[in-house]
């Protein structure tokens, strides 16, 4: 994870475009700026942040199952539930599935779970719209790097 | 459709927190109501899941974007009702 960056997804463990299901892995940094006010010689990785992962994670999956003919933008956040803290160096198991997929929106349920304990969990809303100039390619890339469609529906 | 109506009625009343007596056939989702476009994708979800279909918002926009078709034509609850119908019947007939 690259927490200032909103980087949020290290590597994509499996993928189900059929059944609409992503699992992926996210590291938190040992070191980030994030942690010199959140909280000063207490470091926790802001609730905004783990929701930002599960965000990613679903985005992740409905650009796969799109085959990336639409970006996901997220639009809602329903029944956000944060039941335990996380700092430095935490390897976070982050799990996303389809809900609904409408025209135009899609519906996921997301959560990320630490040490096999349930970090946080949420409903989560996406507009999707057709890819805006200039973001398809980075896009694109990111996906490669973290693995998106490497062994993709294998289970 | 009056049955279709008050389902369609009482979701935008939840999920836009718009008092149900304010509510008609005649009204437009946008212009009367004040539905915005996000508001519009939650109330979408609803009827989606209400009646177990998935309305065509993209084609929708597209038609009136262009001008194809008129926003009443889909905005207005009275019309908006009739596509429901359409599409639930539609997809009964595949069943």
């Amino acid at each position: 994870m690259r927490l200032e960056y909103f980087d949020m997804i290290d590597r994509v463990v499996s993928l189900d475009r059929a059944e609409g299901r992503i699992a992926a892995l996210a590291t938190v940094p040992n070191e980030s700026p994030v942690f010199e006010g959140h909280f000063p010689g207490h470091p926790l990785v802001p609730g905004v942040l783990l929701t930002e992962t599960m965000a990613q994670a679903s985005g992740y999956l409905l650009l796969a199952r799109a085959s990336f003919s639409h970006m996901p933008f997220l639009m809602g956040v329903d029944k956000a539930r944060f039941r335990s803290f996380v700092g430095p160096g935490a390897v976070l198991e982050v799990e996303a599935s389809l809900e609904h997929d409408g025209s135009g929106y899609a519906v996921t349920k997301a959560a990320i779970r630490a040490e096999g304990k349930p970090l946080c969990n949420a409903e989560l809303r996406f507009k999707t719209m057709p890819f805006p100039d200039g973001l398809d390619a980075p896009m694109r890339e990111r996906a490669a790097r973290i693995g998106l469609l490497d062994g993709a529906d294998a289970r | 459709m009056s049955d279709t109506f008050d389902r369609v009625a009482t979701i935008i009343a939840d999920v836009a927190d718009i008092p149900r007596e304010k509510i008609t056939p005649e009204s437009h989702a946008i212009d009367d109501l004040g539905i915005d476009s996000l508001a519009f994708l939650d109330i979408a979800f609803e009827i989606d899941k209400t009646f177990g279909i998935k309305l065509p918002l993209e084609q929708w926009t597209q038609e009136v974007n262009e001008g194809k078709v008129p926003a009443e034509q889909y905005f207005v609850l009275k019309n908006l009702c009739e596509r429901i119908d359409g599409l639930v019947a539609e997809k009964a007939a595949k069943v």
